[in-house]
């Protein structure tokens, strides 16, 4: 099949729903300027013209209003916001109309709008460019939340929740952008709220969200050179939440591990781990246990940034610990970072 | 004014030196910080500065290395900053981005756009509930004015008769974005002038006509205890992030820049000192110290070290 890059992919998912229906349409700041939100809108203004392709003043949260009653008024707006730091100016709109809206009429008009907010890491992003915290958003009730991982996920999920008539938002890691995968030409939909097995396994189970994921594979590599098969999960969608999938793989386990690119505190891995234990009481032989950034701002010097964020390694030496193995050498293992980039595929 | 004359030449030579000095290094790779560089705008952050107090307040964006350098006159701190090092203004966790120096009256920069106007509202409040005199100067640029709180820091600060001024560095771009598609009205100024403050517009690379400026802003304030509002132009000589030039983008003409630059801050300020009785001999002696001064300081951020790892974790807290 064809190999695409991850912001192709994502570019393509919209091209040809705007092709689809004339309702789509795509806004936010930077939108139609050279840089295409790194690449992402290339050519939507010139195919679609500016009613549906616009550029804004920089005002996230009237221009999430906007998309709400676009929305609701039979256009399906897709927002963009080049960091996530940025869409947190939005959260009125977000957590108290867009979410509640649906529910508040009593069910009848759903909000068909897309909100796509890129997560940023490395060269000094810092702690205001430099979040993901798709948990806090995940909390909402009424908001749902996707961190598509693969070319074939942004292209599928994006349609998905192109199509789906309630607020989706999506999330995606900046170091995504560069990998490739084979990607299907026509249009297709990967379902909302089902996650996907990464990698087959029989010795422990990992759960890994968005960037977490490309790490969890090169754990699973070294793992597997020492005798230890990793299962990874990517749920894709943080809400709502394909517990079954977990559930099944954890239950053939007995061990979990969930490799958040969050914070961890009152994240993402605590819902899953929460929800392990809850179904999985009797067959969980260790500890659930959750990996994440530092609970701290993120530093912009690399050194501490580096100490910031989990890697194969934090995964590689938390299952040593959970399995009881004896630590595994890493000292040749070359390790993603801003230069090392990974370039896929899965 | 002769002497503030020279004072404010030393203060754009310094910040445009230090420029120069970070456009020559990063291509090593060891400043791994994005730049929002100040060069074109200068004059402005020299002359507001320069007229304000010592122990005024200022608050700035991402794009403070002027503002920093203006207010602190250091580099030790700066270049240790932008290289990571332990020994920078926050041990390496702030960066380009994210500048202080709250003990010379820099309360902070905020790479969320227009986020620090209402914290300067809030230190404006301070000051005046505690009569300490302390006047504060917040920049942002004209990107800033479309979020609402702009708007709702000028209404509450004109409301309160806030010791505040509100500097806009109006380069008329907000990255890519001119301001005709950003603004359903066309004068800036003019709006802001609807509110109970004091407005002033300047397209100066003067900085002696922004320190006056800015001079008759403040004692206009001391007087009629309201708010000003500065409407300051530039022009942004590279591009949104980073050290190049970006003409080749097409979003802005190069003639526009070739136009500003004939009107050069520093080399204009320069050509004045020797008119108003500068010799050539004195400034070559100011810049020399001003140079040395920077060569001080990237050698002292190239030997500095790194902070220790467990550094991560110090400083959420106090
Ligand atoms: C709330 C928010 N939205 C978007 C951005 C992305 N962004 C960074 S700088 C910028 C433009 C700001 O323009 P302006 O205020 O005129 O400042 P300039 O860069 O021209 O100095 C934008 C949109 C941001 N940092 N914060
Ligand atoms: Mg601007």
């Amino acid at each position: 099949m064809r190999m695409i890059t991850y912001c192709d992919a994502l570019n393509e998912a919209m091209i040809q729903e705007m092709e689809r229906d004339s309702n789509v349409f795509v806004y936010g700041i930077g939108v139609p300027d050279h840089k295409k939100i790194f690449g992402s809108t290339a050519d939507l203004l010139e195919k679609f013209g500016a009613e549906r392709c616009f550029d804004t003043p920089i005002a996230e949260d009237s221009m999430t209003g906007l998309g709400l009653g676009a929305a609701i008024n039979g256009l399906r707006p897709i927002h963009i916001h080049i960091r996530v730091d940025f869409l947190l100016l939005a959260m009125n709109q977000l957590a108290n109309l867009v979410s509640s809206y649906c529910y508040g009429i009593g069910g009848k008009v759903g909000v068909p709008l897309v909100i796509r907010a890129i997560v940023g890491r490395g060269w000094g992003q810092g702690y205001q460019h430099s979040k993901s915290m798709h948990a806090t958003f995940a909390h909402i009730p009424g908001l749902k939340v996707i961190c598509p991982t693969t070319p074939e996920d942004a292209k599928g999920m994006m349609i998905s929740a192109i199509r789906d008539n309630n607020p989706v938002l999506i999330f995606e890691h900046r170091w995504l952008y560069w990998q490739t995968g084979a990607v299907a030409e026509e249009s297709f939909e990967i379902p909302l709220g089902k996650g996907k097995i990464v990698k087959k396994g029989k010795d422990i189970t990992i759960v890994a969200t968005s960037w977490m994921n490309v790490e969890a594979l090169q754990a699973a590599e070294i793992l597997a050179r020492n005798g230890i098969d990793a299962e990874i999960i990517d749920p894709r969608t943080i809400a709502p939440l394909d517990e079954d999938i977990i559930v099944e793989s954890v239950s053939r386990t007995g061990h979990c591990i969930v490799a958040d690119n969050d914070w961890v505190y009152c994240g993402f891995s605590a819902e899953v781990a929460a929800m392990v234990s809850d179904r999985c009481f009797g067959k969980l032989k260790s500890p659930v246990k959750r990996i994440g950034f530092a609970h701290t701002p993120c530093p912009t010097a690399r050194h501490l940034e580096n100490q910031f964020y989990p890697n194969a390694e934090t995964i590689v030496r938390q299952v040593e610990n959970t399995l009881g193995i004896d630590k595994i050498d890493l000292s040749n293992e070359l390790f993603y970072s801003h230069e090392n980039r990974f370039k896929g595929p899965f | 004014m002769k002497s503030v004359n020279l004072d404010l030449y030393r203060t754009m030579y310094l910040i445009r030196k230090s420029e120069e000095t970070i456009q020559k290094y990063y291509a090593e790779d060891q400043m791994k910080t994005p730049m929002h560089m100040s060069m074109g705008e200068e004059a402005i952050v020299s002359g507001v500065v320069g007229a304000l107090n010592l122990d005024d307040q200022v608050l700035g964006t991402y794009r403070s290395h002027a503002l920093y350098l203006a207010k602190t006159g250091e580099t030790d701190l700066f270049f240790a900053e932008m290289y990571g090092k332990v020994t920078g203004m926050a041990q390496g966790k702030s960066g380009s981005m994210h500048l202080s120096a709250p003990e010379k009256g820099l309360l902070c920069c905020s790479a969320i756009v227009a986020s620090s106007i209402p914290i300067a509202m809030g230190a404006a409040y301070a000051n005046k509930y505690q009569k300490n005199g302390k006047r504060v100067a917040v920049f942002f640029g004209d990107g800033a004015t479309d979020e609402g709180v702009f708007w709702e820091t000028v209404n509450f600060s004109c409301l309160k008769k806030l010791p505040i001024l509100f500097v806009c560095e109006d380069n008329g771009f907000a990255v890519h974005t001119p301001r005709e598609h950003r603004h359903g009205f066309s004068s800036l100024h003019k709006v802001v002038s609807s509110f109970d403050c004091n407005v002033f517009e300047e397209k100066s690379t003067d900085p002696e006509v922004i320190y006056r400026t800015t001079q008759k802003a403040l004692s206009t304030m001391e007087q009629n205890d309201k708010p000003c509002f500065l409407r300051l132009h530039y022009y942004r000589y590279l591009e949104h992030v980073g050290i190049n030039e970006d003409f080749d983008a097409g979003y802005r003409p190069k003639g526009d820049y070739l136009d500003w630059l004939k009107l050069d801050p520093i080399r204009l300020q320069r050509e004045k000192l020797g008119t108003i009785g500068f010799s050539e001999q004195q400034i070559l002696e100011l810049e020399q110290s001003v140079d040395e001064q920077i060569a001080r300081s990237t050698e002292f951020a190239a030997e500095s070290a790194f902070a220790d790892a467990c550094e991560l974790h110090t400083g959420v807290f106090i």
